[in-house]
C-alpha cells in the first residue's frame, strides 16, 4: 500500500497482463486449493454443495467465480477465507492451511452486507481490525484518514454508518477490509444489494483501488458484466455438486476504465463466459427470476452451514 | 447546537407538557362545576394545599421510599447484569434461564412482601429492597442476554475472518449491540422500582412511607393527603425514568440525532 501511491498506470497494465497468464504457473499461487470438496449436513441427508474443486490464484490477480446459485461460489469463498472447512482436499492460503492464515490475518473480507458496527463512526469502522490486532491509535489514526482517501470518503469519518447511502457503506466496508494491508482480499458479491448504476460505479471504483493495492482479490459475483469487467480470471462453476466447469482469462487491457465496457473484445469474453454458464447447466442461460430462487437457495444452504 | 435544533428539541417535551396543564386545568373546572366530592377524587388545588401542608412528612417519606427503590434497583440491575453477562457465554445454561427468568418475571413477587417482613422485621427496608430487587433482577437479566445473543450473525463471521477472540468478541460487538436492549430494560425496571416499594410498604413500615401513609390517610378519610402521597410516588417514578433516558442518551450518543443519508 505504502508504494502504491505512486506507480504509473503503464506499469500496471504491463505487470497486470503477464501477471494474468503467468503468475498462477511461476510463483508460489496465493491461494491452492486442492481436490475440494463439501457436504453439508449428515452423511444420511447432506447436500453435496462443492466436488472435486482445483484452483490456484497467483499473486495479484483478480479471480472472480460465477455461476447460478448453488453452484457453493460462496461456500468456496468461505473455505479460502476459513469460516467454513473442507469435507475432502485442502486449501491454501500463502503456502499454509487457511486456519493458519485466517489466524494470521492473512485476508480481508468484504461480504453482500456491509456489516458496519452502527456504534461506530465511519472511520472507527475502517480502524476496528486495527484495534483487534493492537495497532497504536496514531497508527490507527493515520491508516483510516489514509483509507477513507482511497475510497474517497474524507469529510465523512466522524458520520455514523446509518447517515451513509448503502454505496458508501460498502465503501467503508471495502477500506475496513484494506485498513491492514491484508495480502488477499476475499469479496462475497459485495455489490449484489446496489442498483445497476451504483454497482457499475462501484466497480471502477474498485478497479482504481486495485490498480493502487495490487491485492490479491476473489470476488464472487453472479452478474455475468461484473465478472469480465473486473477480473484477471473468470471461473465458471456449474451446480450440483459444485464444479469448475471452466476458466476464463481475461485479456482486457489494464487499467479497467468507462471505455472497456465499449470494447468489441469486452462482448467477447461476456458471451463466452455466458455460453460457458449455459454449456454446464444444461439449457438457457440462467435468467433473472431462476437466479433469484437459486440465490434464496444458496442462502440457505450457507444459513445450514452457519449452523 | 442549531436553533432549528434547538427548537426540534424544545419541541418533543412542549405538547405533552401543554396536553398535561390542560388537562389539570379541566379537571379543576369540571370538578368544581360538577362538584365531585373530594372523598372520590379531589380538585388539583385541593391536593396542592394537602402537599404544602404535609410537606415535611412526604418529604420524608419520599426519602425514605426513594432509597427502597433505588437500593432495590441497584441491586436488581446489578444482579440481573451480571447474570446476563455469565449465562450469555454458556448456551445450556442460557436456554434453561431465559425461559425460567422469562416464567419468574410472571410471578407476582409483590406478594413476597409480607414474607419478607416475616424475615427482616417491621424496622428495616431490607423487605422491600428485596422485593425490588427481585422484581427489577428478571427483566434486566433476560434483555441482557437478549441484547448479547442477538447479533448479525455477519458480523460474528467478520470478526472470526480477523481470528478475533471471544473476549474481543463481547467486547467489540456483543456489549455494544447489547447496550439498547440493557437500556430499555432499565427504564422497565426504574418504573417497576417504584410500585414494588410503594407496593411493599402497604404490608409495612414507618408511617411516613409514600406506602403506609397513602393508606393510614385513606383510613382516617384524609382523601388529599393520600392523594399528595401519590402525587409525590409519582414525582418519584418521573425523575428516576428521567435519570434513566438521560443516561441512554449520554451512553448511546449514535442514536441521539436523526440525519440523511447523502450521496
Amino acid at each position: 500500500m505504502t508504494d502504491a501511491a505512486t506507480p504509473t498506470p503503464s506499469a500496471h497494465a504491463a505487470t497486470s497482463t503477464a501477471g494474468a497468464s503467468t503468475a498462477a504457473t511461476s510463483t508460489t499461487p496465493v491461494v491452492r486449493i486442492a481436490g475440494v470438496g463439501k457436504t453439508f449436513g449428515t452423511e444420511t441427508g447432506g447436500v453435496r454443495a462443492l466436488d472435486g474443486i482445483d484452483l490456484a490464484i497467483g499473486q495479484g490477480e483478480f479471480v472472480s467465480l460465477i455461476g447460478p446459485s448453488g453452484c457453493g461460489k460462496s461456500t468456496l469463498l468461505r473455505l479460502i477465507g476459513d469460516l467454513t472447512s473442507p469435507t475432502d482436499g485442502t486449501v491454501e492460503v500463502n503456502g499454509k492451511p487457511a486456519r493458519r492464515a485466517r489466524l494470521d490475518r492473512d485476508y480481508g473480507m468484504v461480504f453482500q452486507a456491509p456489516v458496519l458496527m452502527e456504534w461506530r463512526t465511519v472511520a472507527k469502522n475502517i480502524e476496528l481490525p486495527l484495534e483487534l490486532m493492537g495497532y497504536k491509535k496514531a497508527e490507527r489514526l493515520r491508516r483510516s484518514s489514509e483509507l477513507l482517501k482511497l475510497v474517497e470518503l474524507d469529510g465523512f469519518e466522524s458520520r455514523h454508518p446509518w447517515q451513509l447511502s448503502g454505496g458508501m457503506q460498502q465503501r467503508v466496508a471495502i477500506a475496513r477490509a484494506l485498513a491492514f494491508d491484508p495480502k488477499l482480499l476475499l469479496m462475497d458479491e459485495p455489490f449484489g444489494a446496489l442498483d445497476e448504476m451504483t454497482r457499475e460505479r462501484m466497480n471502477l471504483e474498485l478497479m482504481r483501488i486495485w490498480t493502487r493495492t495490487r491485492t490479491t482479490v476473489v470476488f464472487v459475483t453472479h452478474s455475468i458484466p461484473e465478472a469480465v469487467f473486473l477480473s484477471t480470471k473468470v471461473v465458471v462453476m456449474s451446480p450440483r455438486p459444485g464444479r469448475v466447469a471452466k476458466v476464463i482469462d481475461i485479456d482486457l487491457p489494464q487499467p479497467r476504465t468507462v471505455e472497456t465496457r465499449e470494447q468489441e473484445r469486452y462482448f467477447e469474453l461476456v458471451t463466452e463466459v455466458r455460453e460457458a454458464l449455459r454449456r454446464k447447466d444444461g439449457s438457457a442461460p440462467v435468467g433473472d427470476e431462476a437466479m433469484d430462487a437459486a440465490l434464496r437457495d444458496a442462502e440457505r444452504i450457507r444459513a445450514e452451514g452457519l449452523a | 447546537m442549531s436553533f432549528a435544533a434547538a427548537r426540534r428539541r424544545s419541541a418533543s417535551w412542549l405538547p405533552p407538557l401543554v396536553v398535561f396543564v390542560a388537562v389539570l386545568v379541566l379537571w379543576e373546572q369540571l370538578f368544581l362545576a360538577l362538584d365531585v366530592k373530594t372523598f372520590l377524587i379531589p380538585r388539583p388545588s385541593i391536593i396542592w394545599a394537602a402537599l404544602g401542608e404535609q410537606w415535611s412528612t412526604l418529604q420524608r417519606g419520599l426519602i425514605y421510599t426513594g432509597t427502597e427503590a433505588l437500593l432495590g434497583l441497584l441491586a436488581g440491575v446489578t444482579l440481573g447484569t451480571l447474570a446476563g453477562l455469565a449465562t450469555a457465554r454458556w448456551a445450556t445454561i442460557r436456554e434453561t434461564l431465559v425461559p425460567l427468568g422469562t416464567g419468574m418475571s410472571t410471578i407476582p413477587i409483590i406478594a413476597f412482601a409480607p414474607i419478607m417482613i416475616n424475615w427482616f422485621g417491621f424496622e428495616s427496608q431490607l423487605p422491600r429492597i428485596t422485593v425490588v430487587a427481585l422484581m427489577t433482577f428478571f427483566p434486566v437479566m433476560v434483555n441482557t442476554i437478549r441484547g448479547l445473543t442477538q447479533v448479525d450473525p455477519a458480523a460474528i463471521e467478520l470478526m472470526d475472518s480477523y481470528a478475533a477472540s471471544p473476549f474481543q468478541v463481547l467486547r467489540k460487538v456483543r456489549i455494544p449491540n447489547a447496550l439498547p436492549y440493557w437500556f430499555t430494560a432499565l427504564r422497565i425496571a426504574v418504573t417497576l422500582s417504584v410500585i414494588g416499594a410503594v407496593v411493599g410498604e402497604f404490608f409495612g413500615g414507618p408511617l411516613y412511607s409514600l406506602g403506609i401513609y397513602v393508606t393510614n390517610q385513606t383510613g382516617s378519610f384524609k382523601y388529599p393527603n393520600a392523594w399528595a402521597a401519590i402525587v409525590m410516588a409519582c414525582v418519584l417514578g418521573i425523575g428516576l425514568y428521567l435519570v434513566a433516558v438521560a443516561a441512554e442518551r449520554i451512553a448511546l450518543p449514535w442514536r441521539r440525532s436523526e440525519g440523511s443519508a447523502t450521496d
